[in-house]
């Protein structure tokens, strides 16, 4: 076995290259070559209910909340994982129970929900949606708008083990 | 003034509100109005109302200011809870919460000088620095809260009430002279 042999010369340019290219960031071993975890967005979880029920629609529909999910570092989309989506919409309050829903992942991790028309609602137009099944950590997140006049909104996560 | 409130009244997202959440808007709205009378009183441009009259009035508003305050932070409260704590800790996801929360204590503060002028034993005009720096600060600070806003005032009378805010406060200021605090001589 011929092995690697260390002079100090090799050693002084392998590990300097090293040092360089972790100062600069990329590193990062557990996201050297993968996907981060989506953190959970300030004020995600407000008015959350837990436990809402999977729905076909909520309420009326005319509004597609979409999106993805997939697995933290590979990315590997994650199939049967359940969503929850509320929002402030033409029906309803955010802290109101018919304005909640869930839906699964389908076989390439996206979702896609009919809800009421999201309205402007303390300020923003803007929904919310909670990863909650305990597989993977909690992720809450609260994605704004474009524009009120939008009918659909999209939200995507990568979750890591929990 | 009207403008603003009628724009406000007839909003579509009225309909999607209940009754407690559209108080609560409309408390705001009146507030930026109120708002707009404080210089105008302090600055004693209102014809036909004497300098007597004009600080009557700029107290009763001032006051009718707080609550209005009150009442609009205390409708959000009912309406979200969890995004009304956020706001007042500062930690909430939208930009304008930080300055409206910053705009209402510096309120409450003013109200509070107002109110123990005299027990503050000040001279005036150290007083009056105090009382209209701390009014500069929920001045803009309410501005910004409400440019940043989509809620039910329309834009066009929205942006004409705070620049209407904006120029009365300035030229208040300015008419005073408020930063001048020496003594009469």
């Amino acid at each position: 076995m011929t092995g690697i042999s260390f002079s100090r010369r090799s050693v002084i340019v392998v590990g300097g290259a090293a040092l360089a290219t972790g100062a600069t960031g990329l590193l990062v071993p557990a996201r050297a070559k993968g996907v981060a975890p989506t953190p959970s967005m300030r004020g995600g979880s407000n008015n959350y209910r837990p436990g809402a029920p999977i729905v076909d629609r909520i309420g009326g529909g005319g509004f597609w909340m979409t999106g993805s999910v997939r697995r933290a570092g590979e990315g590997a989309p994650l199939p049967g994982q359940r969503i929850q989506i509320w929002a402030h919409t033409t029906e309803g309050h955010e802290r109101d129970p018919q304005s909640h829903g869930a839906t699964l992942t389908d076989a390439n991790g996206e979702f896609r929900l009919e809800m009421p028309q999201i309205v402007p609602a303390f300020g923003q137009p803007h929904g919310h949606l909670a990863y909650d099944s305990g597989e993977f950590q909690t992720v809450f997140l609260r994605p704004i708008m474009a524009s009120s006049k939008d009918k659909t909104l999209a939200a995507h996560f990568v979750l890591q083990p929990a | 003034m009207a403008a603003p409130i009628i724009a406000a009244a007839t909003s579509p997202l009225l309909a999607w509100r209940d009754p407690i959440y559209i108080a609560a808007g409309f408390a705001g709205v009146i507030a930026m109005c109120l708002l707009l009378m404080q210089p105008l009183l302090a600055g004693r441009w209102l014809p036909g109302l004497s300098p007597v009259a004009s600080r009557h009035w700029h107290r009763r508003c001032g006051l009718a200011l707080v609550a209005a305050i009150l009442i609009h932070v205390g409708g959000l409260w009912i309406t979200s809870r969890p995004d009304v704590i956020d706001a007042l800790m500062f930690v909430s996801p939208t930009p304008f919460s930080a300055w409206g929360v910053i705009a209402m204590w510096a309120a409450f503060l003013v109200a509070l000088l107002g109110l123990f002028r005299q027990r503050l034993g000040l001279r005036f005009r150290v007083w009056r620095l105090g009382h209209t720096s701390l009014a500069v600060v929920t001045i803009i600070g309410s501005v910004v809260h409400v440019l940043l806003i989509e809620g039910t005032m329309e834009v066009m009378t929205k942006w004409a009430l705070c620049g209407l805010v904006l120029l009365a406060s300035a030229r208040t200021l300015a008419k005073l002279r408020v930063w001048d605090v020496r003594r009469r001589t």
